[in-house]
């Protein structure tokens, strides 16, 4: 029975000490996207609440709290309450298998550093990220609107064509790796990180990825010059800030799972190893806000294009070689 | 293939493009702590001026409130011993203003000018409106030397009729008979 105590919390304090993580690093994200966008677009960016706008996400959560909480008249009361929470849950609960470091021995006891490891920790993070998209498709169509229908549709038909191209891509991960845990996949990097055996898997992974989490150029679900912005275009205060918040886990949450597949893991020199998969996260984050800053949206045919006609063969014809190479050798 | 590698070139360029411009450094002037000197002639603030000698120069025409696109300039005129006139009471609502400086093009006496000075946005928009006591300045505006009433055709104890500038002398027109 103590044994059991201990377990369980140890296992809260992980969770805990993942959400805290992930939660603030979600808030400063926001600030690093707003800088960083602000200096490519020769701006400045949020400078004003404390040094640096250091304060920019407290006082953003402070104005979404504060906000009126608007549900529209015609809308599906149960499901558009129910809605922005699938989307941050999701996003929240795929950092369950994401592996923070090296196993740790404290008093005798050996402490995994992650919260759960499951033997099929890949099929998990996809189980989550297909939940991901009724967050977006109840969303849209409780709302009652033409718009964030019309939202909601093209993220559901975007996210599903992608999140094929998104599972192929990793196929040659898991042959190389020999299992679907994302333990056991960080280490099979321990001499290489599989970004140099696999760069096109990389490449169809990353940009899978990017349209999974609906970002620019990917972001025609959301759409704000078209659509008004998209499935979340009747949510207002802190509902809003909950899908806000689900994209930027989300971001988190590629970053990490690139980091995994990749880049390595924790794996890295000189650096305690969550140190280093936070910043392999953060490089992630920013090369996605270079592309923000950088491409236009797809049309929507260009979008399914890319998906069906380019990055499904590519990863089809990508297992097939690597099949054949591990079976040469 | 060469579409490829035109697509490739593009992104490269575009990727070039917004790369560079991080190392440009933000082209932001920081407003409250930074005040950029404004051209002399930019519209905000209006102001109503005096003569080199110091006297009123707006005399009531209502010129300017019939210019006003917007209607937020009144005014009531009077007249004062010497047969001069001037405004009452002048008020400009600047809550209605649109800076447009149709004013100060209808004004012949170049009474009424706009200052570059715009920094005086309210929360209260009564407190939008300016009396005259507000408007009236000390100092002859853009145009130190203009006297309207140097030009004006109207005789006076100083100046009698064809002593304005650039007027002639009054023709006796019995002497132009044949």
């Amino acid at each position: 029975m103590g044994l059991w105590l201990t377990g369980y919390a140890i296992l809260m304090i992980k969770i805990a000490v993942i959400l805290t993580g992930v939660l603030l690093l979600a808030a400063y994200l926001v600030l690093l996207e707003r800088k960083l966008l602000g200096r490519f677009q020769a701006r400045i960016g949020p400078n004003r609440t404390g040094i640096f706008g250091l304060l920019q996400p407290v006082s953003d959560g402070i104005k979404l709290l504060t906000k009126e909480d608007v549900i529209p008249q015609g809308a599906h009361r149960r499901i558009f309450l129910f809605a922005p929470a699938v989307v941050a849950a999701t996003a929240l609960l795929t950092f369950a298998v994401v592996p923070m470091g090296p196993d740790l021995h404290l008093g005798g006891r050996k402490i995994p550093m992650v919260v759960t490891d499951m033997n099929v920790g890949l099929l998990y993070v996809f189980a989550m990220a297909s939940l991901s998209v009724y967050g977006v498709v109840l969303g849209g169509w409780a709302s009652d609107s033409k718009y964030a229908m019309l939202g909601s549709i093209r993220g559901a038909a975007q996210m599903i064509s992608y999140e094929l191209a998104l599972g192929l891509s990793i196929v040659p991960v898991v042959m190389l790796a020999g299992s679907l845990s994302l333990v056991d996949i960080v280490d099979a990097q321990a001499g290489r990180p599989f970004i140099l055996v696999q760069p096109l898997a990389f490449v169809i992974f990353f940009l899978s990825a990017m349209a999974e989490s609906k970002r620019i150029p990917f972001d025609l679900p959301e759409a704000e010059a078209e659509l008004g912005s998209g499935y979340h275009t009747e949510y207002s205060g802190m509902r809003f800030g909950m899908f806000f918040l689900g994209e930027y886990v989300q971001m988190q949450v590629l970053g990490a799972l690139t980091a995994v597949f990749f880049l390595g893991g924790w794996r890295g020199p000189l650096l305690p190893a969550p140190l280093w998969l936070l910043v392999k996260i953060v490089l992630v984050v920013t090369a996605m806000i270079w592309i923000r800053a950088t491409l236009p949206r797809f049309r929507y045919d260009q979008l399914m294009g890319l998906g069906w006609k380019f990055l499904i063969p590519a990863a089809l014809i990508n297992i097939v070689i690597t099949g054949f190479v591990m079976v040469g050798i | 293939m060469k579409e490829l590698f035109l697509v490739v070139h593009s992104l490269c360029t575009g990727f070039y493009t917004t790369l560079k411009h991080i190392f440009r450094g933000p082209a932001t002037e920081l407003y409250p702590e930074y005040k950029r000197p404004l051209p002399a002639r930019s519209r905000a603030r209006i102001i109503l001026t005096v003569d080199p000698d110091g006297r009123e120069r707006c005399v009531a025409c209502y010129l300017c409130s019939a210019a006003c696109p917007v209607d937020c300039i009144s005014m009531q005129a009077a007249e004062n011993p010497e047969g001069r006139r001037y405004a009452a009471w002048f008020r400009i609502n600047f809550g209605r203003c649109i800076y447009c400086g149709l004013c100060e093009e209808a004004c012949p006496t170049a009474a009424i000018q706009l200052t570059p000075s715009f920094e005086h946005a309210d929360r209260d928009i009564l407190k939008m409106v300016a009396e005259k006591e507000d408007l009236q300045v000390d100092h002859c505006g853009k145009d130190p030397n203009y006297n309207f009433y140097h030009h004006a055709g109207v005789a006076d104890a100083i100046r009698p009729k064809g002593g304005h500038v650039n007027e002639s002398p009054p023709v006796n027109v019995r002497t132009n008979m044949p």
